[in-house]
């Protein structure tokens, strides 16, 4: 790895908002995150589905419709404020400059032209290609995420082929250009662990052959111990933690963390009668709490919880956490039978 | 039958005790890829020659490679596609040969959860007409007993009466999961085939719906045919798993056994491929090179050969049978 340029800033959300006018008034689904992506880092957000993970992650490419959605906060790309850019600057850095693998694979590839058109067409727009070696290079990239017969499936409509393999295409197309910032929101759920494993080492490689950044989004805590460098921990619309892979893994801060490390199911050990559960239910945008989001579920939530928000607070190297008691937390789980993981890595 | 003891045997249901519940037998389901004629230039081998039993009670785990025949494996068994070959019998009675009333009594007893439950409800309906509809179709109860019979199986799936009359983009994922499995459950059927039922939800939305799953499990002895990619929630909630390959069943085995002693080795790859959630932890993972094969011309002999690490000059022209190595552990490789 680099040394010089890991440092290097490369994305900075700062104290992002996202409002949505709906039917039924305002929403604020994505309430003041700031997070921080490095060239050749890469960066992963986990959090309960509804969290705001895809929208944070569309603010970025500000795909969302204008028309109905508010912004306030700063994303700055290489210093430049994307929420600032004109229409034709912003399509300079889409595709360009950055990608994005989508969650839903169908809803983003085009269901008239065949993959290889749609690779072909974005490789044009956005690299000095001329069509042939557009042609070959869609077949390449469509090889190189593992897609059997890619000579053949170019020529195919996406409703063809199955699940998996429109999920390689869209990674093939998003990866084809070769991004500064890579956005992959769930890439690999609809994937194999073989197959998927094949494609984070490709992501992998373009990593550290370009030092493009990563922002992973993923519910695999697997998938997140394996290729991220950073976590963001994100509930109800806000960072809750944040913190290096291996100290989120070995002791979480924040209750929400631990219990959704506590939540997934082993594939080493004695096997559980009864997975982990995490209480209660996410409130709706409608009904926030106004202390801690987290309070209504939280076996540790006291008056002051219920009745003022904590902030995103920096603790010692690189942690942020946001919660009024975690050092008590800390001191009560004594460092020692927090997550599995952790006594796991001591017994074996 | 001879039935073994076994030590580490972690659960009672083997198919020694020879409760079989459903019997698939050489299933093959090929889809034909029509020229510009409209004529059958060739077929897309998508389950080809499966066979495999249900134990009652038990929770059956299928897993392998995208588009190795999964989902076309459950599919056929409902017959919501029609197989193109081979039996699957339920209850004394092959089911791909029913028709009409027969059928449909069938299918009250065979129940699939969707992948996306999303897309498998009607926006415009409210929950609780949506659930009524089901028992309507098979003609149970009147309507204020079909009423009476949605509000108990909304309790069941942790829901409160409310509930009855929202619509289905009133519920998150986790939620909309559970509606789907109120939906198969409450016309009281005896198995439920899973096809990727957790998959869309994030790890704690997924701990409550596989202990929901178990719970109902155990009340109302259902036997399950889970379809899952996520190795770790097949390992917690299988009693016996089978590896399917290109179309092919290529392991079997009950669940401790397969972890800790994977012996085809597609499975050995494939179990070695599962990402740990644990950062201190690097596995030696087994990389599978070459290409998929395409599943409308697959290889010769054994499926795997042309990945295999292990290819033999044998693999490329004998098919290997699927045989018991240890007790209830069966593989299909020449290696064995
Ligand atoms: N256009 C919109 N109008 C109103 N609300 C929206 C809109 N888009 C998203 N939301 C809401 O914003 C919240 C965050 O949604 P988002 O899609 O970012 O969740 P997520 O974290 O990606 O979840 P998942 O893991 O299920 O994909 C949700 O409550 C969602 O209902
Ligand atoms: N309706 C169809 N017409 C033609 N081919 C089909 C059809 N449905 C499935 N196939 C093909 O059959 C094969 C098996 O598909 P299936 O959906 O059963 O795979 P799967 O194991 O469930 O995969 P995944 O894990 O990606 O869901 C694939 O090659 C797929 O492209
Ligand atoms: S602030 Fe209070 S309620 Fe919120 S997570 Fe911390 S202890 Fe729990
Ligand atoms: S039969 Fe041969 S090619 Fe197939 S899995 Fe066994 S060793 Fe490998
Ligand atoms: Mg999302
Ligand atoms: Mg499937």
């Amino acid at each position: 790895m680099r040394g010089d340029t890991m440092t290097e800033l490369l994305l900075e959300v700062k104290n992002l908002k996202v409002h949505f006018e709906t039917e039924n008034g305002t929403v604020t689904a994505v309430d003041d995150v700031s997070f921080s992506v490095k060239r050749g880092e890469t960066v992963g957000v986990v959090g309960e589905s509804g969290c705001g993970k895809s929208v944070t992650a569309e603010s970025i490419l500000r795909l969302l419709n204008e028309k109905h959605t508010n912004y306030e906060g700063n994303i700055l790309f290489e210093e430049k404020d994307i929420l600032k850019l004109s229409y034709s600057e912003l399509q300079k850095v889409r595709g360009n400059d950055i990608s994005m693998i989508f969650q839903d694979p169908m809803s983003s590839l085009n269901p008239v032209y065949t993959v290889g058109n749609q690779i072909v067409e974005a490789l044009l727009l956005h690299q000095n290609l001329t069509k042939k070696e557009a042609e070959s290079k869609a077949v390449e990239m469509l090889k190189l995420t593992g897609i059997p017969l890619p000579e053949k499936r170019v020529n195919e409509y996406p409703h063809e082929l199955s699940g998996g393999m429109r999920q390689r295409v869209m990674i093939a197309m998003a990866l084809s250009c070769k991004p500064k910032l890579l956005i992959a929101d769930e890439p690999t759920t609809a994937l194999d662990v073989t197959t998927q494993s094949q494609i984070l080492d490709l992501i992998n490689e373009l990593k550290d052959e370009f030092n493009m950044g990563t922002i992973m989004i993923t519910h695999d805590l697997g998938v997140v111990a394996e290729v991220c460098t950073k976590v963001v921990v994100m509930y109800l619309g806000q960072v809750i933690e944040e913190a290096s892979v291996e100290s989120i893994f070995s002791s979480p801060l924040h209750p929400y963390t631990q219990g959704l490390l506590k939540s997934i199911p082993q594939i080493e050990g004695p096997r559980d009668e009864k997975l982990y559960v995490i209480e209660g239910k996410v409130p709706t945008l409608t009904q926030i709490p106004k202390g801690c989001r987290f309070a209504p579920r939280c076996e540790f939530a006291t008056e002051i919880c219920r009745d003022k928000m904590p902030q995103l607070e920096s603790y010692e190297n690189d942690l942020k956490v946001r919660c009024w008691h975690f050092k008590d937390i800390q001191e009560k789980r004594g460092g020692m039978n927090g997550s599995r993981n952790e006594s796991q890595t001591v017994n074996s | 039958m001879v039935v073994e003891m076994s030590l580490k045997q972690s659960t009672p249901k083997t198919e020694a005790s020879n409760d079989v519940i459903l019997e698939v037998k050489n299933l093959k389901k090929y889809f034909p890829i029509t020229g510009s004629l409209n004529n059958t230039v060739s077929q897309v081998k998508a389950v080809n020659d499966v066979s495999f039993s249900l134990i009652k009670g038990e929770t059956y785990g299928l897993v392998g490679e995208s588009g190795c025949g999964k989902s076309t494996t459950g599919r056929t068994i409902l017959r919501l596609l029609e197989p193109t070959e081979g039996e699957v019998i339920y209850d004394g009675q092959n089911i791909n040969k029913l028709k009409g009333n027969d059928l449909r009594n069938i299918r009250r007893e065979l129940q699939m959860v969707f992948q996306d439950p999303y897309s498998s409800l009607n926006p415009r309906k409210r929950i609780g007409t949506i659930l009524e509809e089901t028992l309507k179709i098979h003609k149970i109860g009147n309507k204020k007993e079909r009423t009476e019979q949605v509000m108990n199986i909304l309790n069941k799936v942790g829901f409160q009466r409310e509930h009855y009359y929202r619509f289905p983009h009133e519920f998150s994922g986790g939620q909309r999961q559970r509606i789907g499995l109120a939906r198969a459950l409450i016309i009281n059927p005896s198995i439920i085939i899973c096809d990727e039922p957790v998959s869309a939800l994030d790890v704690s939305i997924q701990s409550q719906v596989l202990n929901l799953l178990e719970d109902v499990q155990q009340e109302f002895n259902l036997t399950y045919l889970f379809i899952s990619h996520d190795l770790g929630v097949v390992r917690h909630i299988s009693d016996r798993i089978g590896v399917m390959y290109l179309g092919k069943l290529v392991e079997e085995s009950p669940t401790d056994e397969l972890y800790s002693n994977p012996l085809h080795p597609y499975t050995k790859a494939l179990l070695s491929a599962i990402p740990v959630p644990n950062p201190f932890v690097k596995r030696e993972k087994i990389k599978l090179i070459g290409e998929i094969p395409s599943p409308v011309n697959p290889p010769s002999g054994c499926v795997f050969h042309t990945r295999c690490p292990f290819a033999m000059d044998v693999c490329k022209q004998e098919e290997p049978a699927l045989k018991t190595i240890v007790h209830e552990h069966k593989v299909a490789c020449h290696l064995y």
